[in-house]
């Protein structure tokens, strides 16, 4: 039986917001984004890492990445090229963005429909959100069975996987028919590094936005002779419903934003008190650092 | 119709404690809309359990009893609660921000095109005007930190029902509500909802293990050094780490002298975090520890001695006995929370 799968992994680039430490708020209590750069999400690494092995493991196995965001998270793509993904696809369009999850979800299940893959592997969450709901809403839209919180893939038949899921309390292994939507947790195996041969290979890779940006293009006749375009596509190339895209897509609204303000100040002096501790719970919940 | 609907987690008979929480913060919401609280009981030996669900305060339990609905798994459990819904047009929708929570309502959100919030902290009844001059009366506030907790979002769904939204266990209070309603019991006739695909994932096997430790990832940690004076005590560290929904951390001293494993160790020859919060109960602020933990965004010591070393690098110092400190930040912490 053949067992060669067409993957697809779905990854975003997001602002780092794990290290939040005190130079990450601005006095004004705002974000302070250059404190944060835009890196590939660290789930979808995990993700990318399941798709590789099973890569290694099934002859003729491809990945391409398809990733949503503005023209500059074509690094995304870049970065599963060295790592020892096939290709991909940048989905960038000005009417995909103010998306919640369900217009994203919408707008990746058009473009994977245009792929056709069996399989469509992603991390659990990303970071600067933390919803989880992307990878189950998309398998909604295309139809298909989910397996979150993904461990390991550990095996593939040909026909139905075999996956390891790590839940609060336990784990569960449970065996799921192609195709279908796997979602992987931050607990399964780190990445792979990029390969020397694959970075060399790829880094003048770039999508048609980022080359008409250069000023000179040294590489145009290499990035046409090696096939080194990265695929980018639009509302009109995946045949999405412009109403179901973006805000008008979107049935959350946002109401109301407040940025939390962490200050600098003096040690407060506080005992066992009933009091003290009530009015530190209270703070510390106003502040939301709790909650 | 267009009542608010908790869906229940249920394993082994036992009604889960974050489910027992929504109902709670299900029963205040309802009160105030004048609507009735709906559970969804979905699984397998359900028997008693809508005794449960009443005593926190549901009107009604729609039940499916059946061996096919338990373990859990998502497509039965999506295609019976999107069928009820369906029917029964709930205005608002909650579920446990937990790994089954998590995997169904996104499901059910996008099969109804409804909007879903997830990991909410809170839940408020509001009015809103949009730009176009539409009123809408009596929205779901959903509250929520994103971006890494850096913003505090307030999420509204105007137009689509349900208003869904997830809630982390321990975020609500629980509580037995003041006065049981009357109960009606509905038995769902869930089979009509069922689709052929809804059963191809299969458990092959189901387990409890101890989790990996990871306290890198932490928002909060909640750290004991050798001044914790035993194991034993290090057990109240781990009750208020599990309230606040963070990890335990220690220093080399308590994993030296046995209290904790070597994966918890922050510090040179530990981990390096930066968590929104770190609790340091008697620890005294060796450069070794402090190195692991500096860059926390707020650092609160818990020490009987006022003048240990960590003291300097703290936001708050509380001077007292952590045997008397911890359990009243849980009381308290409980007790504010909404």
């Amino acid at each position: 039986m053949r067992k060669a799968l067409k993957i697809v992994v779905l990854a975003k680039q997001v602002p780092d917001t794990r290290n939040v430490g005190k130079d990450a708020m601005k006095a004004d209590g705002t974000v302070n984004r250059a404190a944060l750069p835009a890196i590939f999400n660290p789930e979808d690494l995990n993700a990318l890492e399941q798709a590789l092995r099973l890569k290694d493991k099934f002859e003729g196995t491809t990945i391409e990445i398809l990733t949503m965001g503005p023209p500059r998270a074509a690094e995304i793509i870049r970065e599963g090229l060295f790592r020892g993904t096939d290709g991909g696809v940048l989905l960038t369009d000005r009417k995909f963005a103010g998306a919640d999850t369900l217009a994203t979800s919408y707008a990746l299940a058009c473009a994977i429909r245009k792929i056709r893959p069996d399989l469509i592997i992603a991390g659990r969450q990303a970071i600067d959100g933390d919803t989880a709901q992307v990878g189950p809403q998309v398998a909604e839209k295309m139809g298909w069975p989910q397996v979150t919180y993904a461990e390991e893939i550990a095996n593939f038949d040909g026909k139905e996987l075999t996956i390891k899921r790590r839940l609060e309390h336990g784990v569960e292994t449970v065996a799921c028919p192609l195709p279908m939507v796997v979602t992987v947790n931050g607990s399964a195996p780190d990445c792979r590094p990029r390969h020397a041969k694959l970075l060399m290979k790829y880094k003048h890779a770039k999508t048609v936005t980022e080359a008409r940006e250069l000023q000179e293009d040294p590489y145009l006749s290499l990035r046409e002779s090696r096939g080194l375009t990265i695929t980018e596509w639009g509302v009109a190339d995946v045949d999405a419903d412009a109403e179901q895209l973006g805000l008008s897509g979107s049935p959350t609204k946002v109401k109301k934003i407040e940025n939390v303000v962490f200050q600098a100040k003096e040690a407060k002096l506080l005992t066992a008190a009933d009091g003290d501790i009530d009015s530190l719970m209270k703070e510390l919940i106003e502040s939301h650092t709790l909650g | 119709m267009n009542n608010i609907f908790v869906y229940c987690e249920i394993e082994g008979g036992k009604v889960a404690d974050v489910s027992l929480e929504l109902l709670t913060k299900g029963r205040e919401l309802a009160d105030a809309l004048g609507c009735k609280l709906e559970a969804l009981a979905i699984g397998h030996n359900l028997k008693g359990v809508e005794t449960t669900l009443n005593e926190y305060g549901a009107d009604v339990v729609y039940a499916a009893d059946d061996a096919s609905l338990a373990p859990y798994r998502t497509l039965p459990h999506t295609s019976i609660v999107c069928g009820v819904f369906e029917e029964e047009k709930p205005q608002i929708a909650l579920f446990g921000a937990t790994s089954l929570g998590r995997d169904l309502g996104p499901r059910v959100s996008s099969a109804l095109h409804s909007g879903l919030t997830a990991d909410c902290t809170s839940l408020v009844i509001g009015d809103h005007a949009d730009t176009k001059g539409n009123e809408y009366k009596n929205l779901l506030y959903q509250i929520r930190p994103a971006f890494g907790g850096n913003i505090i979002a307030t999420i509204i769904n105007p137009d689509c029902r349900p208003q869904m939204a997830t809630v982390r266990e321990g975020v609500m209070r629980k509580e037995a509500a003041a006065r049981k309603p009357a109960l009606s019991v509905k038995q769902i006739d869930f089979k009509k909802y069922l689709k052929d695909i809804d059963m191809a994932v299969r458990i092959i096997d189901r387990h409890i293990e101890e989790r990996k430790i990871d306290i890198k990832g932490a928002g909060v940690i909640v750290s004991g050094g050798y001044g914790v004076g035993s194991k034993e005590n290090f057990s109240l560290l781990n009750d208020l780490a599990a309230v606040l929904g963070g990890e335990v951390g220690a220093s080399r001293a308590a994993v030296d002298a046995g209290f904790a494993e070597h994966a918890r160790q922050v510090g040179q020859t530990g981990v390096t975090v930066r968590p929104k919060l770190y609790i340091a109960c008697g620890i005294s602020g060796q450069i070794q520890h402090t190195a692991g933990m500096d860059q926390s965004a707020m650092i609160i010591s818990i020490n009987t001695d006022p003048e240990a070393p960590i003291n300097k690098i703290a936001d708050f110092t509380i001077t007292g006995d952590l045997n008397a400190v911890i359990p009243k930040m849980i009381e308290y912490y409980k007790r504010n929370s909404k």
